[in-house]
């Protein structure tokens, strides 16, 4: 019997780590129930990173490694917030591992 | 950084798909990637396939993974190399292939396309200066 989490009363597979089992189940509901877990309230700025996230992944078909994240970001969002207290301050267990395990991503690849 | 940098050369010599290889490859240059050496990534052989353009894997089941070699260039690897004489034995050349960009965030130095179709001498040269050649 494989994980699950609730989210608006359904149930989805999650694996030994907590990451979403199907990339394709994502709704946004994941993310903040998987953040109110962690005690987070997910915020705008918490969101700019986890859809970033998730249009990487897109684009790339993998999760970035956090020094790609953070480089790619800067590049994106803006030179203040490519760096890693920024990201560390939204996403305290590491802004690759646990933001893409709210954007429904799998483990980073390079995430050692 | 004082530490001693060595070349790494990664070795492609296999389809994309059918085994897990080229794959396996690809993770593992964007794992070693993170602890700064001197990376290169050669495909040769049937491994040329892995960087061409327009693949569909729709019809056996598999990850298309050939957009992941565009963020090589964001990984810092700077070096990829492609053998000429095994893209023209299978009627191909560079346009067939995917470029992949690099640029320094610091610098703004930008190169539109890292990808290198070199000669079997050349392909020689890069192995014998190589300090590890890791072969998929």
């Amino acid at each position: 019997m494989s994980d699950t989490i609730e989210v608006d009363g359904k149930q989805y597979g999650v694996d030994e780590e907590g990451y979403l089992a199907n990339l394709n189940d994502w709704v946004p509901g994941i993310a903040t129930v998987m953040a109110a877990q962690d005690n987070i309230e997910l915020t705008d700025e918490h969101w700019d990173i986890i859809n970033f996230l998730r249009e990487y992944y897109e684009e790339y078909q993998i999760a970035p490694a956090v020094r790609v994240l953070t480089k790619a970001v800067g590049k994106k969002l803006g030179k203040d917030k490519g760096n890693s207290k920024y990201l560390y301050s939204l996403f305290p267990y590491g802004p690759a591992k646990q933001a893409c395990r709210f954007a429904g991503l799998p483990k980073p690849t390079g995430c050692v | 950084m004082s530490e001693v940098v060595k070349k790494f050369m990664y070795l492609n010599r296999k389809a994309p798909y059918g085994t897990i290889y080229a794959w396996e490859a690809l993770e593992v240059v964007l794992i070693g990637a993170a602890f700064d050496q001197d990376v290169s990534v050669m495909f040769i052989d049937d491994g040329v396939y892995q960087l061409t353009k327009g693949q569909d894997t729709k019809a056996i089941g598999m990850k298309n993974f050939s957009p992941t070699f565009r963020t090589l260039g964001d990984y810092e690897v700077k070096k990829i190399f492609v053998d000429r004489a095994s893209l023209e034995a299978r009627g191909l050349s560079q346009d067939d292939l995917v470029e992949i960009a690099w640029e320094d965030f610091e610098t703004e130095e930008e190169i539109e396309n890292i990808v290198e179709v070199i000669d079997s001498a050349r392909v020689g040269e890069l192995m014998n200066e190589s300090d590890a050649i890791f072969s998929f």
